[in-house]
């Protein structure tokens, strides 16, 4: 069982935001001294994950952790909307399939960047996603 | 406004992303290097993104549409610097940046950039020298 370190709670309602979410992801990320690309990759994961939540489900909130787990320590976000939430959601995470105006790659790809990833979402009841990225 | 400041020299536009850009920011830039491409004439547009820490789907298609919009008024581009860490996290996240002209640092850009529009406007000497015709 993961032990939680810390936490940081952001709201996600402007553009601004996404940035702002970024930043907080990184400054997790170099706590535990993940390695650079790592970094990258779930700061990369998030901002996608943090626009999906402000075009897609309206704005939301996220939420990040710094965990223990044994001997290791990784950086868990999540995001949780109340929007339309998705309908199907194999075909949300295919990639190159979008609902909006963007490329599709977002959620698939956000996904392929994380050790761990969890969607919880159906049609009326909005969207959470969890990743987490351990070192 | 917040605005990444275009800067023209000779027949190139040059751009440098010194900052964690939000999404308007990087729609702004590519409205201005379009308008600039225009109203200067710019034969080559360079993107210098080595200080950019993140490029994900928003800025990549940014870069993408940047590329597109110069070659249809005439103009090459080329993006120049990606951190590796960038690179790896973007071809997992599926975005090759197709039709994007790349290159490791400024000057190798930079000859690309003049490659690209010899024929128009430069002529390769037979030492290595480009020389405006």
């Amino acid at each position: 069982m993961a032990t939680l370190l810390k936490s940081e709670k952001l709201e996600v309602s402007e553009e601004q935001h996404i940035v702002t979410v970024r930043q907080a992801v990184r400054r997790m990320s170099v706590e535990i001294k993940l390695s650079l690309v790592d970094q990258t990759k779930i700061i990369t994961a998030a901002s996608e994950l943090a626009r999906n939540l402000l075009i897609y489900g309206g704005g939301g909130e996220v939420v990040l952790e710094l965990l223990r787990e044994g001997v290791r320590q990784g950086v868990r976000v999540h995001f949780a909307d109340e929007g339309p939430g998705i309908e199907n959601i194999e075909l949300a995470l295919r990639d190159g399939y979008t609902s909006g105006g963007g490329m599709g790659l977002g959620l698939g790809g956000a996904k392929r960047l994380v050790n761990e990833f969890d969607l919880v979402s159906a049609p009326g009841k909005g969207t959470h996603i969890t990743i987490t990225r351990w070192k | 406004m917040d605005r990444i400041p275009i800067l023209t020299m000779g027949h190139f536009l040059l751009v440098t992303i010194q900052v964690d850009m939000h999404d308007q920011l990087a729609l702004t830039l590519q409205d201005d290097l379009t308008n600039k491409i225009t109203s200067t004439l710019a034969k080559g547009v360079l993107i210098d993104i080595s200080s950019l820490e993140i490029v994900d789907s928003f800025i990549g298609r940014m870069l993408g549409n940047i590329s597109s919009m110069a070659r249809v008024l005439g103009a090459g581009s080329v993006v120049v610097g990606m951190q590796p860490a960038v690179a790896i996290t973007l071809v997992e996240l599926g975005l090759s940046l197709t039709g994007v002209y790349t290159a490791l640092d400024v000057e190798k850009g930079m000859q690309l950039l003049r490659r690209q529009i010899d024929a128009d406007f430069y002529h390769l000497t037979t030492d290595g020298n480009f020389v405006e015709i």
